[in-house]
């Protein structure tokens, strides 16, 4: 099996919302001190699914990164999870697309980088939160494409997935080769084993531009983009808490209780 | 009236119209009345039964129904079919359908195959010189961000109770059509497993008690369960204690779980991730009980109590037993 991993470098999505911070004049996100680079979350669950996969079958699993200012010891976790191959996509031309532009760029590289069975990414980026890019890959390759996947499971050249939905999930079976994005649903990713951090360092990725992977620039970044960003904010929140003061925490439970009967909202 | 400005992705149940798709057909009629348009919305199931005229009576001109037994689960290759030829036959300026299991899946396969722009899970949409604002949240909500689309149609998905639904009006009168569309089939539907628990929806409650990483274990949900049913209320999580299997998968709140907006939140034992909020930030009153002072959860809530949940707990459900 040859599978593909798309995964994004972010901004830790769990870093304290006070810490979070715009150049609005720029409309982008400022970089905040003390604010670690990370692999979006979803993207992480996406390497652990392809390595379920090669635990039980021989697979290579290949690893994509897009993205300028890539700090090296976070986009190798991948490899220290037990990756074998890692390409970083590299290009200002590349940057700030939207969901049609980074597909077709991701595409395009995932067709340079050789053959492919099965495409695994996050189900969002956890900085834009699109949502978009495992539907795109799919569509710019012309093969089928699942969402939101918890299970991911290879079965006689047919990828089973069970689909998260709102009140359950749904086992559906697609061909290869295919694209499957994953939710937290799939489990908690493993760890890097220290024998794996210790081969990722030695481990040479790959560096491509956007000339490398083929790609036509006047479709890439923000002028492929159909969608355009006008103006980033931060909402502004009344913020007005009234904070209950008591001796103890029972006396406490007992005031709220009745300050919300006093408020008519029990 | 003029041509079809904007056309919905409506999704019904039953054979009757979700929510989602009254909320979207709200806030279409606002745009299309401004536009001077139409609105069409496409309903794809198998039974829709009187979901079409629901649709008229909920602000639809015109809809258009494709109902087989082959649409009766959800196929994304058939239903992006059917929205792709109702985007060809009506020419819609937009095209909107909301953030659910459904349209986040269906709307971006729409939207390449349309080679136009998305932005998902919108919360505002508003006009601009005859283009479409739209707002969403960015950075798991710590930010806002404005986009338009350069491309037509303009597509968006729309966050789930974020807009206002008309009253249903049965006087409304529209055309009921069907629309038929070949599609290239790849994935096969194989079987359902509903998850939902017992008791009142979630997405329905109008009293919410959520739990948070603070609650430990399984068993530490018990108090906000009983709380839950003396409220007449339901109980959901942050994603920590459903990714720990706590509580079923199906009960977590936020950007990647359930919308909800009750009369009254809980908080508890939660600190209020940007995610989170996400999901509740609608709740009219929201109460926080964490034994952290500076959580985040109490800059977005209206009462809040410092403390521990096992000691606060037990005194709040004696005395709104005591208060009947
Ligand atoms: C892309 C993306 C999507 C996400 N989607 C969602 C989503 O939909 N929903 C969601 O919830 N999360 C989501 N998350 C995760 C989110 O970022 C947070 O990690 C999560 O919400 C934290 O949950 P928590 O507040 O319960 O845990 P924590 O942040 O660990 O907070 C636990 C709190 O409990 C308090 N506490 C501990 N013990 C007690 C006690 N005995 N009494 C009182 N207080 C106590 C602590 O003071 C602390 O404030 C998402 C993350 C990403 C990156």
């Amino acid at each position: 099996m040859n599978i593909v991993v798309c995964c994004k470098q972010v901004p830790d999505p769990e870093a304290p919302p006070a810490s979070f911070k715009i150049d609005a004049a720029a409309n982008k996100v400022a970089p905040a001190p003390g604010v670690n680079q990370v692999i979006s979350p979803f993207d992480e669950q996406a390497i652990e699914a392809a390595l379920r996969i090669k635990d039980g079958q021989e697979s290579t699993v290949r690893v994509i990164s897009m993205g300028t200012d890539l700090v090296s010891d976070v986009v190798k976790k991948p490899l220290a999870m037990g990756a074998d191959e890692l390409y970083l996509i590299q290009d200002e031309a590349l940057n700030d697309g939207d969901g049609i532009s980074t597909a077709y760029a991701l595409a395009t590289a995932i067709k340079k980088i050789g053959e492919y069975d099965l495409i695994i990414c996050g189900r969002q980026a956890a900085d834009w939160d699109v949502g978009q890019t495992g539907v795109g890959i799919a569509e710019e390759l012309g093969i089928a494409c699942v969402t939101v996947a918890k299970k991911v499971e290879v079965v006689d050249g047919k990828v089973r997935v069970e689909r998260v939905v709102a009140d359950g999930y749904e086992v559906v079976e697609v061909p290869l080769p295919a694209v499957v994005t994953v939710s937290n649903e799939l489990g908690e990713p493993r760890y890097a084993t220290l024998k794996g951090i210790m081969g990722a360092a030695k481990k040479q990725a790959t560096v491509m531009s956007a000339a490398d992977i083929g790609a036509d620039t006047a479709k890439t970044g923000k002028a492929g983009a159909k969608s355009k960003l006008l103006k980033l904010y931060i909402p502004v929140r009344e913020g007005k808490c009234e904070m209950i003061e008591a001796e103890d925490p029972a006396e406490a439970g007992a005031l709220l209780a009745q300050k919300l009967r006093e408020a008519k909202v029990l | 009236m003029g041509e079809i400005g904007i056309l919905t992705v409506s999704e019904c149940t039953d054979g009757a119209l979700d929510a989602i798709s009254a909320e979207l057909l709200g806030a279409a009629r606002k745009l299309a009345d401004e536009l001077g348009q139409k609105v069409a919305t496409v309903i794809i199931g198998s039974g829709v039964g009187d979901a079409g005229k629901d649709a008229v009576a909920y602000g639809a001109d015109e809809v258009y129904v494709a109902d087989d037994a082959k649409y009766a689960n959800y196929q994304p290759e058939a239903y992006a079919a059917v929205v792709q030829q109702a985007a060809k036959d009506l020419s819609p300026a937009i095209i909107l359908a909301g953030q659910t299991s459904i349209g986040r899946d269906l709307a971006p396969r729409v939207a390449f195959k349309l080679q136009t722009g998305l932005s998902t899970d919108c919360i505002s949409l508003k006009l601009d010189a005859g283009r479409m604002i739209m707002s969403r949240a960015v950075y798991g909500g710590n930010a806002m961000a404005d986009y338009v689309s350069e491309s037509d149609p303009q597509m968006a998905t729309v966050r789930v109770k974020s807009q206002e639904a008309l009253a249903k009006d049965d006087s409304r009168s529209g055309d009921v059509k069907t629309i038929a569309a070949d599609a290239d089939i790849k994935t096969a539907f194989i079987e359902k497993v509903t998850e939902e628990v017992t008791g009142i929806k979630l997405e329905d409650a109008d009293v919410v008690v959520c739990g948070g990483r603070g609650i430990g274990s399984e068993e530490g949900f018990e108090p906000l369960n009983e709380l839950a049913k003396m409220l007449h209320g339901a109980v959901g999580a942050t994603r920590p204690p459903c990714d720990n299997g706590w509580i079923a998968s199906t009960q977590q709140i936020g950007l990647t779980g359930k919308i909800v907006s009750p009369t009254l939140y809980f908080g508890i034992a939660l600190s209020g991730a940007s995610q989170h909020i996400a999901g509740c930030s609608g709740a009219k009153n929201i109460v926080a009980i964490n034994k952290d002072d500076e959580a985040n959860i109490f800059n977005v809530a209206h009462y809040g109590v410092v403390g521990d949940y096992k000691k606060i707990l037990p005194a709040l459900i004696a005395k709104v037993k005591e208060l009947g």
